[in-house]
């Protein structure tokens, strides 16, 4: 079998294998984890004629510099806008490209975004941790994250041709408004909270990772919250401590919790927000729960045709 | 079972609530639903998360909605009460010894109890899960004895290692990765929560009641070379 083998070089923090995520086991205390664009990663796989779930490396603001030490194989970046080298080439990310042994290749962050997505023109070897590769960073079980020397292999490597752009179509963007459903526990907000909630933006802050961010804005505090039984939490909740600041939580967000959940985000939008930047602002805009079901349907169903139109044919 | 109150979470999940303090009869109720969407999962359902008083139902957009989730959830709850579920007795052991019970000293001065005393309660308690969280495998145990209740200390200590038995309050848990806590550290347990049997990788699931049993050096250090065998 055709295999191409990397070492790593440099890595940035929070730069993991991650395949689409492992589900269904949240009753346990399992986030399902899995990329933080999860449109991204699917579109890189399918950039590389991959199945939509398959493993590949989320490479942080950090970056990632790879040598490949044999074989030869196609790949596609996609995610934020990051500056993508191989070999000799240079190009932006959104691409697909090929690299072949000796040559380096080296994904760091350009003028916007926090995630890229590699997939690779084959099978990523890694861990599985309950039959998924996604790597759940606070225990670092999965397929792990990198690390400086540690050694890649990728089976079944294939060619699939010249250097090609992968369109980035809009709703693989970074997104600064944002749909919400108030709720589940809007209860413990004052209306004039609520509306501050709303009307008031906010920013992202440094204190962002696979769990969550931590957002700078109005103070949003609870009234009576300090004794709600722990609760399920889901990607997407809107948490607010007890000192009024609210963190959303991400891919590898705890799966219960006490502090009350002004809003949870739609999960489209989700995929969008993570592009953003410590500091790029961010406003919340409601919407009823059945609006943001149609929104969903309304999101699969323009993905379909950019997903038939891509991919090598 | 009691009436719930249904509540959109985003597109794409339902929580049902049956009460907003923690009982019984609320507990009770979450794992009778929990039982009755195993048994006859509804359209689009995909995953179940049950919690103390309430119980998250996670759903395909492209299948299901809130409002026929909820008249699905509905008509599960209208359905004759089956038996409540007794949940599988576990048993987890737990080596008591100084250097993996660094608070015991503590939680003896808090409750005016000798340390034997605090550990003879401990083993004493009948506890169920209630709900997992924080991490991975991470069971919430109700059930410590009333004599040996103490608050969170006020603050977290790093790096506890994986296997520590910890109290707060009503609650104990056993922890599956080295973590920082703030909950009194009274025991270690060389039992595996987190297994590599893919067709049950928890030891425990919610609804389960746990009993400890004391063991000693000697046996946790045969338990912890078993299970690294």
């Amino acid at each position: 079998m055709t295999e191409a083998r990397f070492r790593v070089i440099a890595t940035g923090p929070h730069v993991s294998v991650q395949d689409a995520g492992r589900f269904g086991q949240m009753r346990f205390g399992v986030p399902a984890s899995g990329p933080m664009d999860r449109t991204a990663h699917a579109i890189a796989n399918r950039a590389v004629a991959r199945p939509p779930e398959a493993a590949g490396i989320e490479v942080s603001r950090g970056g990632l510099v790879l040598e490949c030490l044999s074989g030869a194989v196609s790949l596609a970046v996609t995610g934020g806008g990051f500056i993508v080298e191989s070999g000799e080439a240079r190009a932006g990310s959104w691409v697909r490209t090929t690299i072949r042994a000796g040559q380096r290749l080296t994904i760091r962050p350009g003028h916007w975004g926090s995630w890229a997505y590699l997939a690779f023109a084959g099978a990523l070897v890694s861990p599985h941790w309950l039959g998924h590769a996604a790597t759940h960073s606070m225990s670092g079980l999965g397929g792990g994250k990198l690390t400086v020397g540690q050694e890649i292999l990728v089976t079944g490597a294939r060619l699939l041709g010249d250097e090609a752009k992968i369109p980035c179509p809009v709703f693989a963007r970074p997104l600064h408004r944002v749909h919400v459903v108030m709720g589940p526990q809007d209860r413990f907000f004052d209306s004039a909270t609520q509306a501050r909630f709303l009307h008031e933006p906010f920013s992202l802050t440094d204190a962002y990772d696979r769990m969550g961010v931590r957002l700078k804005g109005p103070p949003l505090m609870p009234v009576g919250a300090l004794s709600i039984p722990s609760e399920p939490i889901l990607r997407g909740s809107v948490q607010v401590a007890g000192d009024g600041v609210a963190t959303i939580l991400l891919a590898d967000h705890q799966t219960t919790g006490g502090y009350p959940k002004i809003a949870t985000i739609l999960s489209a939008d989700l995929d969008r927000l993570v592009q953003l930047r410590p500091r790029d602002r961010l406003r919340f805009c409601a919407v009823s729960a059945a609006e943001a079901v149609a929104r969903a349907r309304l999101h699969a169903a323009r993905i379909r045709p950019y997903f038939s139109a891509i991919g090598p044919r | 079972m009691l009436t719930p109150r249904f509540i959109a979470v985003a597109d794409h999940a339902l929580l049902v609530e049956f009460a907003s303090e923690i009982s019984d009869p609320a507990n009770a109720s979450v794992r009778a639903l929990d039982r009755a969407l195993a048994a006859d999962p509804p359209r689009g359902l995909r995953e179940v998360v049950p919690a103390y008083v309430n119980l998250l139902i996670d759903f395909d957009p492209l299948e299901s909605d809130h409002k026929t989730l909820e008249m699905a959830v509905q008509s599960l709850l209208k359905a004759p009460a089956t038996v409540p579920p007794t949940g599988t007795q576990r048993t987890v052991e737990v080596c008591y010894d100084a250097d993996f019970a660094p608070d015991l000293a503590a939680v003896a001065t808090a409750t005016g109890l000798d340390e034997a005393a605090v550990v003879n309660a401990h083993l004493a308690g009948d506890y169920r899960v209630f709900m997992f969280g924080f991490a991975p495998g991470y069971a919430y145990l109700a059930g410590v004895p009333p004599q040996i209740q103490v608050p969170r200390k006020a603050a977290p200590l790093r790096g506890i290692a994986a296997g520590s038995v910890l109290i707060a309050g009503p609650q104990c848990l056993v922890t599956t990765l080295t973590m920082p806590t703030g909950w009194s550290i009274i025991g270690r347990s060389p039992t595996q929560i987190l297994r590599t049997d893919p067709a049950r990788p928890f030891l425990f699931d919610v609804g389960d009641r746990v009993t400890f049993k004391r063991i000693d050096r000697a046996g946790f250090a045969r338990a912890e070379k078993a299970a690294r065998a």
